[in-house]
């Protein structure tokens, strides 16, 4: 092992007069940045090991602990950042590809704070949604282009027969966390908040754990190109059916998960041995046209008798248009686009970091394009990557999605503080750790219930967007992009995105 | 009248039914209860069995589709034809038997079951194969086949007889690329192998199971299963169990 060149990137205080070395930091650090001195009586602390994650600082009940980022810069230079200085050394230390977590977390790909929402004045009263109804639940599927009706002696007969589709309550569900990436009490966790928000969770490639069993309802099952886990009882299960063929955090790549991962319980949902590494190639080989996405589609959906939507996941990329207007092609009833900001269990930095392109942009050019195929009602958009609030969610519907899957909130609501590290396993919040003593600091009864406050609360300020443009309905929002105006984009950005200036 | 009784077979014309159509009738003759079921005049309809669960037995004559076998978890299928692609593609458990050729990517992603071809395969045979716990596939190709076979594989049995062969070499490259778990076992050499195999010798439980699987083959196409059983096999499994550990830097 070479000597590292990196200077901590944190420093770690502990205020020793206020510290009763109770040994707190000790237990609760899964990073072994802490440990306790018997001569002298005192906690150690090996600070070029922590990750700046809280957990310390919120469990000390002195409240004795600080970090504050390393003052010590390198000298200032536009090109040769601290990041990427640090990025070069630590592959000649080690010769790999650099491996993160989360989404990209670079300031400028985002759009959401480059649109602005409209509200009506005098004419075309707003609504106070406390009041009166908002309608938030939305269907998605495909639609029928007309119905057929037939008459007879009493009421009418709707001879058309509808695709299934997903009945939700509000636009908003979870996105793609395989048993693997998280534990089962997260997954549990927000298994109790889609059933008590009605919603869904998708449970990612990685099998069905036992326990989920029991909201399988609300659960989205997915086929991604490694199969694992999947089986003729593991498609009935679920209220819909992902073919995963990207993820916004590395489209184009596979993965796999380390045979360290690989537990007795992963073993048992992915249906491979124990400690055997789990790869899941790059393409799906059944997969390498339209007409196979097709034949895909069509062998779930004979094996499931037609009884449940099937999704088809992309990763936000230049000719998303193109490849969404496949996709309805396809025959599948939904279309869920990942964009660039899109979270990740693991995936290497340069792919995270350079490949693929914004949602927004990517749910503005398919939905224009679907429309002027005249084929927009044949299916449904899932939007997700990088929503990060309601009125993200209130834009993205804008912008011409039918719904968004969102993870990192989730994520943070129950603990998370994005400190990029779920790849070692070792999340210190117990969220993307397998550790069985780590992981029971989620307990998925109050782990739910906040992740339940925050889709409640974000319902809650959709209805109030909703209200103050006059809107009753999200089925009218959706597309609606005379409601967004953008401010600080070039005449090109709005084009795309299908916006005028702020103040046009 | 079509004969319902369990003894006798219960037959479905596939002439002119469409894919949905033929599938619908399969299924519901499952449901009925029937445990054998022959499909004639079958031309190109696709996921025929498909994620049907239990023993059943299905005979095929003609040349069913893609996917046949898509997701099956049990059933036995004997196809009087050639097959086409992705023939037990992410199976459970059963049996395929098909007399004559086969398309590309046979046995995809499969955990479990056995696939028999008499004659030659296509190009991915048997990629990212798996085994887990007592389910281990087996896919036994009579004649040859294409680049990539065994590609990605995981777990499982692949045996490839060459038996149409008259020089004793496979055309395949690339045999078990990205190969970590499983064994490819050949009669005959092949063109070039994936950089993540190497050779070996048989032992005595490899020869057992080409024994059992050849008398099986022999049983279902008819071959000289002694003279075949006589000559040299050779077994290529993964050099590691992890062929992407060291790629990272965390």
């Amino acid at each position: 092992m070479l000597k590292s060149h990196r200077l901590p990137e944190f420093n770690v205080y502990i205020d020793t007069d206020t510290c009763t070395v109770c040994k707190a930091c000790v237990i609760q650090c899964t990073f072994d940045v802490f440990s306790y001195e018997k001569v002298g009586n005192m906690i150690e602390i090996e600070e070029s090991k922590c990750v700046d994650c809280h957990r310390c600082m919120i469990f000390c009940p002195e409240k004795s602990i600080s970090i504050i980022p390393n003052p010590v810069q390198y000298r200032a230079n536009a090109s040769w950042n601290k990041e990427i200085i640090h990025n070069i050394m630590k592959q000649a230390e080690s010769g790999g590809i650099l491996l993160t977590a989360m989404g990209c977390d670079k300031p400028n790909f985002n759009y959401f704070d480059k649109l602005l929402l409209n509200a009506s004045q005098v004419t075309n009263p707003s609504i106070d949604p406390i009041r009166e109804p908002m309608e938030l639940r939305t269907y998605l599927g495909s639609k029928s282009d007309m119905f057929t009706i037939a008459e007879n002696d009493k009421d009418p007969i709707i001879e058309t027969s509808e695709s299934p589709h997903l009945l939700l309550e509000t636009p908003i569900m979870f996105s793609a966390m395989s048993l693997g990436s998280v534990n089962i009490n997260v997954q549990e966790s927000l298994a109790i908040a889609a059933v008590s928000n009605g919603i869904y969770q998708n449970i990612g490639e990685g099998g069905l754990h036992p326990k989920l069993k029991q909201y399988a309802n609300h659960i989205i099952v997915q086929v991604a190109s490694g199969r694992y886990g999947v089986h003729k009882e593991y498609l009935d299960a679920g209220a819909a059916v992902e073919i995963k063929i990207g993820q916004g955090a590395k489209p184009g790549i596979g993965g796999h998960l380390p045979g360290e991962k690989i537990t007795e319980e992963i073993s048992e949902t992915r249906r491979i041995p124990a400690g055997t590494d789990a790869i899941s190639p790059a393409p799906q080989h059944d997969i390498y046209s339209i007409e196979d996405l097709s034949q895909l589609v069509h062998a779930i959906k004979e094996t499931t008798e037609y009884s449940k939507p099937v999704i088809v996941k992309i990763a936000a990329v230049h000719n998303s248009a193109a490849i969404a207007s496949g996709i309805v092609r396809s025959g599948a009833d939904i279309i869920a686009i990942d964009g660039m900001r899109g979270s990740t269990g693991a995936a290497p930095l340069v792919m995270r970091d350079n490949v693929g392109i914004p949602i927004e942009m990517a749910i503005a050019s398919v939905d224009t394009r679907l429309n002027k195929e005249g084929v927009r009602n044949k299916i449904s958009i899932i939007a997700g990557g990088g929503i990060r609030s309601s009125s993200d969610v209130f834009k993205i519907i804008a912008l011409g999605a039918d719904a968004c899957y969102i993870s990192t909130a989730a994520l943070i609501a129950m603990g998370c503080t994005v400190c990029q590290k779920c790849h070692t396993g070792k999340c210190p919040w117990g969220l993307t750790t397998m550790n069985p003593a780590i992981s029971i600091r989620i307990n998925p009864k109050m782990a739910s219930k906040r992740v339940s406050n925050l889709i409640r609360g974000w319902t809650l300020e959709i209805k109030d967007m909703l209200g103050g443009m006059g809107i009753n309905s999200i089925e009218s929002l959706r597309g609606n992009r005379h409601q967004l105006r953008g401010i600080g984009l070039s005449d090109h950005e709005m084009e795309i995105l299908g916006v005028r200036p702020a103040g046009s | 009248m079509e004969p319902k009784n369990n003894r006798s077979k219960f037959m479905i014309d596939a002439k002119n039914l469409t894919t949905r159509k033929l599938n619908e009738k399969v299924r519901k003759a499952v449901r009925d209860g029937n445990k054998q079921i022959a499909i004639h005049n079958v031309m190109g309809q696709r996921y025929i069995a498909a994620g049907i669960q239990g023993l059943i037995e299905i005979d095929i004559t003609g040349i069913p589709g893609n996917d046949l076998g898509v997701f099956m978890d049990g059933p036995k299928v004997v196809v009087h034809g050639n097959g086409q692609d992705v023939i037990g593609n992410t199976m459970n458990a059963g049996e395929i038997i098909i007399h004559g050729d086969v398309g590309d990517i046979t046995g995809m992603s499969a955990r479990g079951g056995k696939i028999y071809i008499q004659g030659n395969a296509g190009y991915r045979t048997g990629v990212h194969l798996k085994e887990y716990h007592g389910l281990r596939p087996i896919i036994v190709i009579g004649g040859t086949a294409q680049d990539f076979l065994g590609e990605y594989m995981a777990g499982g049995l692949i045996l490839m007889l060459g038996l149409n062969l008259s020089d004793g070499i496979h055309n395949a490259d690339y045999v078990g690329t990205g190969m970590h778990g499983g064994t490819i076992i050949l009669r005959g050499d092949v063109r070039g192998m994936g950089r993540e195999v190497e050779v070996h010798q048989l032992d005595q439980e490899d020869n057992r199971l080409v024994e059992q699987a050849v008398l099986e083959y022999s049983k279902h196409f008819g071959c000289r299963a002694d003279e075949v059983l006589g000559s040299k096999f050779k077994k290529l499994i993964p050099i590691s169990t992890r062929p992407y550990g060291n790629l990272y830097s965390y």
